[in-house]
């Protein structure tokens, strides 16, 4: 059990959400996002307790190249044909997010502590780094206007969730976590398809242009 | 197998959907295989299959219970969809057959998921799959629709997957070897870790609450229905949200034999009278009558979580109210398609004298309208009678009240938009809109039949179906 590895693993994965919450402009957010997302799928391969099984390698190799690269290239090229202009603008400034974010980090590892674990994940850092990679994940979909970082917003709350996963990765079978894995994927597609779609009937990816539906 | 085949066949009918040739024929596939699915449902219905145990797809009693009236919803907005494609002859159809018969394939995988994971898989891909149907129109409403549809859905979604490992690691901490099928999480009982079954709760109460529409996590239905076709409105109102409240109520037994019901009710109570408070309130407002029947849908939603959080008489009555609540919602949402089609617009301020214009229609959606606002003698009267029933009898009379209070706040919502745009004198714009629509016999039945199957379950009730309701809530309280 690597468990020194993996918590400098999970310290690495929070440091990016904070990353996340600073980045002022688009590339550097997805950035953030797609590190985050080789971090994470780097884990699995530290928690074998001897031997590496297949499955494990099979789910990390998936994970590295959904969350590290395609998901990022998606997003990356999503960007550039919509040509729009870098900037994230917020709805919750930077400093302001970033406080929130590190208030929610320690939040998170007090409230992981009311929760009772297994003996083998004792002081592991996995479930306060799932609750505050999920709190990023909020803040960034709620604070940011731009359609794409809303979806990388998206997608570090789903990061904290893969994150709450490997807990169970030793006990729910292979089926399972591929069709998760699965899901994930086809949701981010059609996510983009989405987000080309508003990007022409709109003309533009600014979120606070969808506006016309309300009471 | 036939088990299997409720989910095998309406994917295959979308395979063959992708590959038929001819834009104008391909719609009758939507019917023939609604047809092979609400015959396969009814025959296991009256021919209960045995179900293992650590089964991870079953036709439990749970699903007998409440898959008949969405397979039933299905067929009739299939057989809508014929003549309603024909209409929009102008738009290729391809991907919205073939995604509409994915969806019923996987509301029946969704219904018969009895393993955790699996539950989950199923309903995200519903929820996938349902993303093109709401942007048919192609309208910049639509897209911001859908837009906000998978935001909003897919955060619940995912709080739903995070608590379904929530779960997962309860029984792991209690010394389960990861079985995740509900009936072995329910035979570990008392030996799952507590907290974690109450974050769990938390997590997939407010996941698959979002998928229900619970408020107030209802924020994309109104959106979503009001800029969908009808038949996408009706199969998402009364046939997804039915997984999702399935969902609820299984995850809701194995929190029950963990030692936590009571939590678990006190919170369903709380969410169903806040769900029906906000959707009141919002009825009273609402200008367009395609959103008041999203807010009527949170209402009845509401209505669904008081029944579950009641015992098992409530419960009873809850599983009776999915069947009058699908049949009676499906009648309003094709009718008010038809009056959308004809006024060419959803909005009160400009639709005016649809009596006039449509008659047959605004009948039938007036009609709806006092049905689904609890007149007897149709299905919604006596399933919330039976809640109603089952709330004094436990002693929540105040509940209760509030629940009456809501109801009636609800019925001046709906009739106040109902009778604004059937009565009164058609504007010339909606006079000339209206004459491009006939009432032909395609269009008026369907609701019409809805309509009659809702006067039915309230009139005769047919006992094989009380037993059905009844079995199911012995599956899931077991004690009672």
């Amino acid at each position: 059990m690597n468990g020194g590895t993996l918590n400098l693993l999970i310290g690495l994965a929070m440091g990016l959400n904070l990353l996340a919450l600073g980045s002022s402009r688009l590339p550097s957010l997805i950035r953030a996002m797609s590190l985050q997302g080789v971090v994470l799928g780097v884990m699995p391969l530290f928690m074998t307790h001897a031997t590496l099984h297949w499955s494990v390698v099979m789910v990390a190799l998936a994970t590295i190249l959904g969350k590290g690269v395609l998901i990022p290239a998606l997003l990356r090229r999503a960007m550039r044909a919509a040509n729009i202009d870098r900037e994230i603008e917020p709805f919750i400034g930077f400093v302001p997010s970033l406080l929130l974010g590190a208030g929610g980090t320690i939040a998170a590892v007090a409230v992981a502590r009311a929760l009772p674990l297994l003996p083998e994940h004792a002081g592991s850092l996995l479930v306060p780094g799932a609750l505050a990679s999920v709190l990023t994940g909020f803040i960034l979909l709620i604070g940011r206007a731009k359609a794409i970082s809303q979806v990388c917003g998206y997608l570090i709350l789903e990061n904290g969730i893969y994150l709450f996963g490997l807990l169970l990765i030793h006990s729910t079978p292979l089926l399972v976590e591929s069709g998760i894995l699965l899901d994930v994927t086809v949701g981010v597609f059609v996510i983009g398809i989405i987000v080309d779609r508003i990007q022409r009937a709109f003309d533009s990816l600014d979120t606070r242009k969808l506006t016309t539906l309300r009471e | 197998m036939i088990t299997l085949s409720l989910i095998i066949v309406p994917l295959f009918g979308a395979v063959l959907a992708v590959m038929w040739p001819g834009n104008r024929t391909r719609p009758w596939l939507l019917p023939v295989f609604g047809f092979v699915h609400t015959a396969l449902t009814f025959w296991l219905f009256f021919n209960p299959p045995v179900v293992a145990p650590d089964a991870w797809i079953g036709f439990d009693p749970l699903v007998r219970a409440v898959l008949p009236p969405v397979s039933l919803l299905f067929l009739v907005c299939a057989a809508y969809g014929v003549p309603y494609l024909h209409i929009r002859s102008e738009r290729p159809n391809r991907v919205f057959v073939a995604l509409l018969l994915t969806t019923l394939g996987l509301i029946s995988a969704g219904h018969l998921s009895r393993h955790l994971g699996l539950l989950w898989i199923t309903t995200e891909a519903v929820t996938l799959a349902s993303v093109p149907l709401l942007h048919f129109n192609g309208t910049p409403r639509a897209f911001e629709a859908t837009w906000k549809y998978l935001l909003v859905g897919g955060t619940g979604i995912a709080l739903s997957l995070l608590g379904s490992f929530c779960l997962g690691y309860a029984s792991l901490h209690g010394g389960g070897i990861g079985d995740l099928t509900f009936t072995a999480l329910a035979a570990q009982g008392a030996e799952l870790s507590r907290p974690w079954v109450l974050t769990a709760w938390v997590l997939l109460l407010v996941g698959y609450g979002t998928k229900m529409g619970l408020a107030p996590m209802h924020t994309w239905k109104p959106d979503a229905y009001g800029e969908a076709p009808s038949i996408v409105g009706a199969i998402l109102a009364g046939g997804v949200t039915t997984v999702a409240f399935t969902a609820i109520l299984r995850v809701r037994a194995v929190v029950g034999v963990a030692g936590e019901g009571a939590i678990a009710d006190r919170t369903l109570l709380v969410v169903g009278l806040f769900s029906m408070l906000v959707a009141a309130l919002f009825l009273l407002g609402t200008r367009d009558f395609k959103r008041m029947l999203a807010y009527s849908s949170v209402e009845h939603m509401g209505i669904l979580s008081i029944g579950a959080a009641l015992g098992g008489a409530g419960l009873a009555a809850a599983l009776f109210h999915v069947w009058s609540n699908s049949l009676t919602k499906g009648a309003l949402f094709l009718s008010a398609g038809n009056l959308r089609r004809a006024a060419g617009s959803a909005a009160m301020d400009e639709v005016r004298g649809m009596a006039l214009l449509t008659p047959r229609s605004a009948a039938i959606f007036v009609t709806g309208m006092f049905a689904v606002t609890a007149l007897p003698p149709f299905g919604p009267f006596f399933s919330e009678l039976q809640i109603l029933r089952a709330a004094f009898s436990t002693g929540h009379s105040g509940a209760a009240a509030m629940f009456l209070g809501c109801l009636l706040l609800a019925f001046f919502g709906l009739t106040r938009v109902v009778f604004g745009i059937v009565d009164g004198r058609p504007r010339p714009g909606t006079r000339a809109n209206a004459k491009r629509f006939v009432e032909t016999a395609g269009v008026i039945t369907p609701p019409l039949v809805l309509l009659g199957l809702s006067l039915w379950l309230g009139l005769f009730t047919p006992a094989m179906l009380r037993e059905a309701w009844l079995a199911a809530v012995a599956q899931l309280i077991p004690s009672s």
